[in-house]
């Protein structure tokens, strides 16, 4: 709500979340984010003894059920997918200095519109459909996003409130779709009608089968390639194009953009469009590559763990990546852990995420401002010395 | 709709514009004094499970509400420790205190109630019960109108309904009329000037983020204790996000706010009322048109379209003195 800038997350944040200190590299793009991550897991650990368990053999079941056997991992990367759609959406908009709490509405309108390709394009053959949904899914994202954005660069409506709305109205128009419109006949649950199977889009396990690659089965699809390619374009647009530069340019200074000729509404929309796409992707995967039908509340909170990845993986499509595969791997071993202990539930992976938002996002400077000094001193000290 | 009707529609309004005006007056001191706060929902749902799960064990609802502005505070702490002592992003700090307490609250439950992330029902003794005001009955039934709206809106509420109540004049009396409020006003407006008067920001910021956290609390204690029998997982439901909402269309002022809750509240109670009935000449309105109507609205109001919002203006701005 700062109303000098438009910002949605102000000054402070657009230093602390890209702009490198003195310190070298690593340390901010390496021992930062694991000591976030350490603290995190140490409260976590906190909480896991407060209730009667123990934390070590907890982190162990954690780890083996998300990497220790072959169909775990199927189960991570797919949990990962959708991870780094959204991490990348919120990444996007933080390079512009905008902070999208919308992902979640985003992802749900996106996913939307992926559903309707499915339900209309039935029988054409997947490689189509997933074009069209592609498009589809980047289409109804963006716009979901639009709206906010076209109100923060023209009307200074503060993003984040405007975001966290938009979640609700989409929660709204989409429970309203499914009970009221798209609903299958003679459904009872609210959802559509499953697709054409020739829409789906093909499992990992089918995919690699075709070139003689056997991999058990799991809802790992094809979309992981997409996000994959994703983050590539991401990078692309973020750092190599003129795009990207001038995102970044009004991320950081806002009115040094406008001497420098770079329009700060023009680029809140064009960031928070290309924003709200990403988003829109995670509906390639959950609908049509894994349920096949539009479901209520497929997103299940992706939005908001997408902004924990960000903040995780610095903003950058290797570290979201890396942060969206923790995630995932949190998110698959969390059930096993809840199987395997009777005082664990699926809810303590939510902890862990909460934690580090805490960590690695709001309490960035508590390492941050430590570290430094220390890694100064230890520069400084040969100089005086000699 | 006849006269019984719009009574029992009013006293559902009253009881859903409760929880909103702790919530929405809490953020109202938190943003005043400079610190975005959406961590309302987290705190409230904190609150929730702090007041059910100790009035369960202690038998007393008002060791859960102590509980449960016990728990508010202890997070209001986390968040001013993250954004006024670490100059931390604020928003990205009210969001972590969300997430955490939606995986926090269910994970504690299930451990420590056994009864998959719920906490045990509240017997009666345990919960806040209604108060009927002096003389409801005999007033209902001899005075006309007045009667029974004093007798069906007016009476027959728990504690915490009429504490929400008083909490609106004294809010408003505490920022305009206090020296506290002066200085809270002041450093939600231009902190240095209040720290060139030698006033610490940071203690003020400390201060009115302890009020912030005990209100929430109460707002989560009167979800479980009062209005429900017990915990039950995500049961704030968005309420804090909503209470944000009445907090910008009542542009950060009390009374406003406070007609912003009821006006949210209203479209509730009309919105169950309306489930399913057709109106001539409209026909059914699908429910979650009217759900969404506080969100659009507040959207709009942000936008400029109704009437102007403007926030506080050193609020989401961490204070850091050399700058």
């Amino acid at each position: 709500m700062a109303s000098g800038s438009t910002n949605g997350t102000g000054d402070a944040a657009g230093k602390g979340f890209n702009q490198p200190g003195e310190v070298p590299g690593w340390v901010n793009y390496a021992l930062l984010p694991a000591l976030n991550l350490v603290a995190a897991l140490a409260v976590s650990s906190l909480v896991i003894l407060a209730i009667g368990e123990n934390p070590i053999a907890a982190m162990g079941v954690l780890l083996y059920g998300s990497f220790g056997y072959p169909e775990a991992v199927g189960f991570t990367l797919y949990y990962t997918t959708n991870f780094i759609f959204t991490g990348l959406a919120v990444s996007v908009a933080f390079h512009c200095g905008l902070f999208n709490i919308g992902g979640e509405g985003q992802a749900y309108i996106g996913g939307l519109a992926v559903g309707l390709v499915g339900l209309w394009f039935g029988g054409a053959p997947w490689p189509v459909v997933a074009i069209i949904a592609i498009a589809a899914g980047a289409a109804g994202g963006a716009a979901w996003a639009y709206v906010p954005a076209w109100l923060q660069a023209h009307r200074g409506s503060h993003i984040v409130i405007t975001t966290i709305m938009f979640n609700f109205i989409a929660a709204s128009v989409m429970t309203y779709l499914l009970v009221d419109v798209l609903i299958a006949p003679g459904q009872q649950s609210p959802e559509s009608r499953q697709f054409d199977q020739s829409t789906w889009l093909p499992f990992m396990h089918q995919a690699l089968g075709w070139i003689g690659i056997r991999i058990p089965n799991s809802p790992l699809n094809l979309s992981f390639v997409w996000a994959l390619v994703c983050c590539a374009l991401v990078w692309v647009l973020i750092w190599h194009t003129r795009w990207g530069y001038e995102i970044r340019t009004v991320g950081q200074n806002e009115r040094a953009a406008v001497y420098a000729g770079i329009s700060p509404s023009g680029n809140i929309i064009l960031a928070m469009a290309i924003s709200g796409a990403l988003a829109g992707f995670v509906g390639l995967n959950e609908v049509l590559g894994v349920n096949h039908r539009l479901i209520l509340g497929f997103t299940g909170g992706v939005g908001f763990v997408g902004i924990a990845v960000a903040l995780m993986g610095r903003n950058h499509p290797i570290g979201i990546v890396l942060a969206a595969l923790l995630f995932g791997a949190l998110y698959q071993g969390g059930s096993e852990l809840a199987f395997d202990f009777p005082n664990i539930n699926r809810e303590m992976v939510v902890v862990i995420q909460g934690l580090v938002i805490l960590f690695a996002g709001a309490l960035e400077n508590l390492f941050k401002s430590r570290v430094e000094a220390l890694f100064r001193r230890s520069t400084r000290q040969p100089a005086t010395a000699g | 709709m006849d006269y019984m009707t719009l009574l029992s529609v009013l006293d559902g309004t009253v009881r859903t514009a409760a929880p909103l005006v702790l919530a929405a007056l809490a953020g109202l001191f938190a943003e005043r004094s400079g610190v975005v706060d959406i961590g309302l929902e987290g705190k409230m749902l904190a609150g929730a499970f702090a007041a059910a799960a100790a009035a369960s064990v202690t038998g007393s609802p008002w060791l859960g509400l102590l509980a449960a502005i016990l728990a508010g505070i202890a997070l209001s702490m986390v968040h001013a420790y993250a954004t006024v002592t670490h100059h931390g992003n604020q928003v990205v700090s009210g969001m972590a205190i969300n997430i955490l307490v939606a995986g926090l609250t269910p994970t504690l439950a299930f451990a420590w109630f056994q009864q998959g992330g719920q906490t045990p029902i509240l017997q009666s003794g345990e919960r806040f019960q209604s108060i009927t005001l002096p003389l409801a009955d005999a007033l209902g039934d001899t005075i006309p109108v007045l009667g029974p709206l004093y007798r069906e809106v007016i009476s027959g509420h728990n504690i915490l309904v009429y504490a929400a109540v008083l909490a609106v004049p004294v809010t408003a009396w505490v920022v305009y009329r206090s020296r506290f409020g002066l200085r809270l006003r002041a450093v939600g407006e231009n902190p240095s000037a209040v720290d060139t008067a030698g006033i610490s920001v940071a203690k003020l910021r400390y201060q009115a983020l302890v009020i912030c956290g005990a209100l929430t609390g109460a707002a989560g204690a009167y979800l479980s204790t009062a209005q429900g029998a017990g915990f039950v997982r995500d049961m704030t439901a968005g309420m804090g996000y909503l209470a944000l909402a009445a907090l910008i269309f009542g542009k950060w002022k009390p009374a406003p706010t406070l007609a912003a809750c009821l006006l949210f509240a209203l479209a509730d109670a009309v919105q169950i009322r309306l489930q399913g009935v057709d109106i001539p000449g409209i026909g059914i309105i699908p429910v979650q048109f009217i759900q969404m109507l506080p969100y659009v609205l507040t959207v709009l109001l942000l936008a400029g379209f109704v009437g102007k919002a403007v926030a506080p203006k050193a609020s989401g701005i961490p204070y850091v003195k050399e700058r």
